[in-house]
């Protein structure tokens, strides 16, 4: 019997009055974006950014609760523009999207911060449930500029152990998700697959939750995906909105984790589906699959929300719950 | 040749090099401040006083193209908030939800197409005919194409992008046509999405060939892409149905130059020869040299000369500056043509290509 778990890859819209609100007090230039030393005013709207953000997917029916990363303005590169020894440079395009986000350049080393912790703590204090949302190590790495390690695999394992050291600080906390578009859109070559998933495994050992990984933006290459199942992941994901025919591929071919994660609701259309065929869709992929039940599938958007306007957002949320629901009633 | 009734009666020059601009030119503050009243329901500023508002900006920034010598003008977009939200505010199928993020505290109203497209009122017409009353010059029309405003919305009503960006392209050529009726000579189809997927150019490709159905021979069509690389559609786009093919590539030092000089290039080149996003104003001297590398692609008889791209986001004393010394050097390029003393590229063989 698996278990349905209803939940997001994190990074929200704004609020609207957030949109704003801090547009007001930060301004609209590449200088003005986060930089981990924010003022009062900006801090204390974080504050009432994270508390509704977190009191929506409440309201929703999530059974993972995220923080919802509204301070995350470069996106999955945040916890790196944000670091002490990495500058922010040119305004660059966030995969195949009309999105941008400040380049960040590793200058010096790739020390903890605390800065997604801070925001954790917070978080804590506010929900059960609580899942944490990262990039993976790869992702990061593919996201950022190396000026300081020299060679594309230190400039991996230094960012691997950074994330580790950054989750070693979290709060107690039901599930990680770490998000790898980059394993997709910029796969690693012979060599790079084995240490991608070996950087995945440097972060995981950090940490005693449930750890997803959680690739999008279409499917694997077989090989990634082969390598990454040798990862000491708890689960791996399909983003079965963009394609779910080369994602159920590489689950029948090379097997699944106990768990896994799928994209069943599309995070860059603002139609919203409906609870039943969101249903199937979960449905179909544990049908072609053909393995024992999974212990736990977390149904979720196939991307970050933040594409979407906030009352869509909601919506998507609403439909994952409703749809994880369903199975319950059923059952 | 659609170009040469765009010929000022009074040029002083044998040669001509249309000078023309993008589109969006910076709005006057009082403009802006117009508009924000507006949207505030607190205070009474009504829909006629916003009209009006409207008007006095289109004939103020029409009468600062024609003060700085440019041969096809116009209004700089002054009843334009943005070129999708505009159109997609005006084409039935739409819908807005809210804004979304482009970066950092910019945000984009991203519409979704939540039925069938469909054409109600002219889109353009009542811009056009005032612009033309108050222009004493030829007037071009910017709309944002069918391709962009497929791929910059969210697509909830069809089975895919493509698809709907052909019913939207039918859509245009409706408004073209109306356009055409009412006296438009120079339309200009903006595609910047073309820049980010250029694997798309086919689709961008059928969707001219559908804006141009029965549109008269006369009528000049321009197609305006920015900020994309050019190899991966060139020499593809001398097969689209259009006049003129404008490019920015001064912002990138003309670096993408050569890709155009590789094979004839069919339709005009109209060529950004100032940046549209440095505030200093390019000298005169500078411009011309700019001008001059449009010959390594063709004549004289080819070359339209304009900005990069929309002036919107420059301070206005830097729009007007930029537009002035571009007219100043393409008539001073033009009167060295004349003089036979500018030989690179297509220039130096002038004289055959007039033959």
């Amino acid at each position: 019997m698996t278990e349905l778990v209803a939940t997001t890859p994190g990074i929200f819209p704004l609020p609207d009055w957030a949109k704003d609100e801090l547009s007001d007090l930060k301004g609209h230039q590449k200088s003005d974006l986060v930089s981990g030393d924010e003022s009062e005013a900006i801090t204390a709207a974080y504050d009432d950014v994270r508390a509704e953000l977190i009191e929506t997917q409440q309201d929703a029916g999530l059974d993972r609760i995220v923080e919802g990363q509204g301070r995350w303005d470069d996106n999955l590169a945040h916890p790196l523009a944000v670091h002490d020894n990495v500058e922010t440079r040119g305004i660059v395009r966030y995969y195949d999207n009309n999105n941008f986000y400040r380049d960040p350049v590793v200058t010096g080393p790739l020390t903890e911060s605390g800065d997604v912790a801070d925001e954790l703590d917070a978080a804590a204090t506010q929900t059960d449930g609580l899942q944490v949302v990262l990039p993976g190590p790869y992702t990061l790495a593919a996201l950022a500029t190396d000026e300081q390690y020299g060679d594309e695999a230190a400039f991996l394992d230094a960012t691997a152990e950074f994330l580790a050291g950054e989750a070693a600080a979290f709060p107690d906390h039901e599930t990680l998700f770490l998000l790898e578009p980059s394993l997709v859109t910029d796969a690693p070559g012979d060599g790079r697959d084995a240490q991608a998933s070996e950087a995945i495994d440097t972060v995981a050992d950090a940490v005693d939750s449930e750890v997803v990984v959680y690739p999008f933006y279409g499917a694997l290459d077989e090989k990634v995906y082969a390598h990454l199942m040798d990862a000491d992941v708890d689960a791996i994901g399909f983003d079965l909105v963009s394609d779910h025919d080369a994602n159920v591929y590489n689950a029948q071919e090379y097997g699944t984790k106990s768990g896994v994660a799928l994209g069943v609701v599309d995070g860059q259309n603002t139609l919203v589906e409906d609870p039943t065929t969101v249903r199937e869709r979960f449905d179909w992929f544990d049908g072609q699959v053909p393995s024992e039940a999974f212990e736990t599938a977390y149904l979720t958007s196939n991307t970050e929300l933040f594409y979407l306007p906030v009352n869509k957002a909601v919506a998507k949320m609403e439909t994952l719950a409703t749809a994880a629901d369903l199975e319950e009633v059923e059952a | 040749m659609t170009r040469e009734q765009l010929r000022p009666d009074d040029h002083p020059n044998e040669h001509f090099l249309l000078t023309t601009v993008v589109g969006s030119y910076p709005k006057p503050k009082w403009l802006n401040r117009a508009d924000e009243l507006h949207e505030d329901h607190d205070h009474g500023f009504d829909d006629e006083q916003l009209r009006e508002a409207h008007d006095d900006a289109a004939r103020l920034i029409t009468h600062e193209h024609e003060r700085a010598g440019v041969d096809a003008v116009v209004d700089g977009e002054m009843r334009r908030n943005e070129m999708v939200e505009f159109f997609a505010e005006r084409i039935d199928g739409y819908e807005f939800n809210g804004p979304v993020k482009v970066w950092g505290h910019n945000y984009f109203d991203k519409p979704s197409v939540s039925s069938e497209v469909e054409y109600d009122e002219p889109w353009l017409v009542d811009e056009f005919e005032f612009t033309a009353e108050a222009a004493s010059r030829p007037v071009k029309v910017p709309i944002t194409g069918p391709y962009t405003l497929a791929n910059w919305s969210f697509n909830e009503a069809y089975d895919d992008e493509e698809t709907l960006a052909y019913e939207l392209a039918d859509l245009v050529n409706e408004e073209i046509g109306k356009l055409v009726a009412a006296g438009a000579r120079y339309i200009q189809i903006d595609e910047p999405a073309l820049a980010t997927t250029p694997d798309d150019y086919a689709i961008v490709g059928e969707c001219l060939d559908r804006i141009v159905a029965d549109i008269p021979e006369d009528v000049r069509i321009g197609l305006h892409v920015c900020y994309g690389d050019y190899s991966r559609v060139y020499p593809e786009i001398n097969e689209f149905p259009i006049d003129e093919f404008d490019v920015e590539l001064c912002n990138g030092e003309y670096e993408q130059l050569e890709v155009f000089a590789d094979e004839a290039f069919d339709p005009d080149l109209a060529l950004g020869v100032v940046d549209a996003h440095t505030a200093e104003v390019e000298s005169v001297e500078a411009i011309k040299e700019n001008i001059k590398r449009g010959f390594e692609v063709v004549p004289p008889e080819q070359l339209t000369v304009s900005p990069d791209c929309g002036l919107k986001l420059l301070p206005r004393e830097v729009a007007y500056g930029k537009m002035e010394n571009m007219v100043q050097a393409a008539r001073e390029v033009e009167a060295e043509l004349d003089a036979g003393e500018v030989d690179v590229g297509f220039a130096g063989t002038a004289a055959t290509a007039d033959d």
